[in-house]
């Protein structure tokens, strides 16, 4: 855990030229986010389906119909969009993070750039960190809209009306939920990115360790995703 | 000069280097022979600073590489220049790219300056006209040519080989033997392992032999049975 947040620091470490770093920042941020909209896109079709049916069934004729709305709302800004978000994020970009820097490792690359003194951790690590932090919270806004939008064609499928499920959603959502949601999301976008260059970083060995590498990548992050959701869930929402 | 110093280095608890001596005068271009897993690849990481040594130093016109913060020998590791034995190319890049990648990261010569320097050591590497060429466009040869075209481009002041004639075909060797004498000649350090003596007799002003992370034998007329 040391050498984990040692090497969050050292990446992000002051000493890098942004002129330099941009075009591979750019590009990172172009895989890392513009990518993987069509994804979270259709991840999100099933979330706000799935969402609002399970709402429903759980609710429906228990409480007035816009608390649906509500439940919708709520849950997806504070806990299902950042999570589900992350989750594919990690799945995607963790992966390929760890394989790339460690494919990169054991062909002497990262090797080659400290021959050219060039800084590894700021040429490598600190686009790929910065970008996953930053696309992580558009993707969420973008998981929460779409999501939102299916959760209301599933309530009007169950029988609720536009107008109920729209109340509950836009009178009883907090500033406090979207905000706490993009915390949540930075917080994630930082650990996926810095989980995958970690593993990737340090490989020694051959291919089959690339593999090890990328497995642990992604099992990590989503650990990492879990255990500071409860932390911040804690912090943020509790009253 | 480049100085070696009683330099030691266990990996996984196996010695791979043990109390290794060794001198690189200005101008000179120094072989270390030695077959596989004698520790000269490792040893070509610690004189660079990659691999920090576990005692022993190594310095550059006297002044000490220092292993502990690698930052702090940012003046030495830019004069030098290093040709990896995969040649360690960075595939999603063009030739071009790959070469200028040292200046553009490290100096602030204009593109147009840095794509006459990149076209300038490409001629001299017999490629001109590779400069689009994507990586993974290029056969084993040429990726060997172009890492070395990528290590001259920031005139450096020291060069170290690993293993440059390993798997090159007979034109491609005098290729790059042509290149190293052209090096020595204009005043250019040159640092080289390899297990290739014939190779190394052609080029080297001194062999150092090594087997099993010692400096064996120094010499400058090593005879076949002195590497077996």
């Amino acid at each position: 855990m040391v050498k984990f947040i040692w090497f969050l620091l050292r990446s992000l470490s002051p000493g890098w030229n942004i002129r330099r770093t941009m075009p591979r920042f750019s590009e990172q941020l172009y895989y890392n986010g513009v990518r993987a909209v069509p994804i979270v896109v259709f991840a999100s079709v099933f979330v706000g389906l799935t969402t609002a049916l399970q709402t429903g069934y759980q609710l429906m004729g228990i409480v007035p119909n816009y608390f649906i709305g509500m439940g919708v709302g709520r849950m997806l800004l504070i806990e299902l969009g950042p999570v589900f978000a992350a989750f594919i994020v990690a799945s995607r970009s963790a992966s390929a993070m760890s394989a790339e820097l460690g494919s990169m490792r054991i062909s002497e690359q990262i090797d080659a750039l400290e021959t050219m003194a060039i800084d590894p951790y700021h040429f490598l690590c600190l686009p790929r960190i910065v970008a996953t932090t930053i696309s992580l919270p558009i993707l969420v806004a973008v998981m929460e809209v779409v999501a939102s939008l299916t959760g209301l064609m599933a309530a009007q499928a169950l029988g609720i009306s536009r107008e109920a499920f729209m109340y509950g959603l836009t009178h009883f959502v907090e500033v406090r939920d979207f905000i706490g949601g993009m915390v949540k999301a930075v917080v994630f976008g930082l650990l996926i990115g810095t989980s995958g260059c970690y593993y990737g970083f340090y490989v020694e060995g051959g291919a089959q360790d690339v593999g090890k590498a990328t497995t642990r990548a992604v099992v990590l992050s989503a650990i990492l995703i879990l255990v500071s959701d409860f932390v911040m869930a804690a912090l943020i929402f509790s009253r | 000069m480049i100085r070696v110093h009683q330099l030691s280095k266990r990996l996984r608890g196996e010695p791979v280097l043990e109390d290794v001596n060794l001198e690189v005068p200005d101008g000179s271009c120094v072989c270390v022979l030695g077959r596989s897993g004698a520790g000269k690849s490792v040893l070509l990481k610690i004189i660079v600073g990659i691999i920090p040594p576990d005692s022993g130093q190594v310095s550059y016109e006297n002044q000490r590489l220092n292993f502990g913060a690698l930052a702090d020998n940012r003046q030495i590791i830019m004069q030098t220049g290093f040709v990896f034995q995969g040649g360690a190319l960075f595939d999603g890049m063009t030739v071009g790219d790959n070469i200028a990648l040292p200046l553009r990261e490290r100096t602030n010569l204009s593109e147009q300056e840095i794509n006459e320097r990149v076209g300038r050591v490409l001629s001299r590497v017999g490629l001109a006209h590779s400069v689009r060429l994507k990586v993974r466009e290029l056969s084993g040869g040429m990726v060997r040519l172009v890492a070395i075209a990528r290590a001259l481009v920031t005139e450096p002041k020291y060069i170290f080989f690993d293993e440059p004639t390993t798997g090159l075909d007979p034109l491609l060797k005098e290729r790059v033997l042509g290149i190293i004498k052209d090096l020595s000649r204009n005043g250019r350090s040159v640092l080289m392992v390899t297990h290739d003596l014939d190779f190394a007799r052609q080029i080297a002003d001194q062999i150092y032999i090594m087997k099993a992370g010692r400096v064996y034998l120094v010499d400058r007329n090593v005879k076949k049975e002195d590497y077996e």
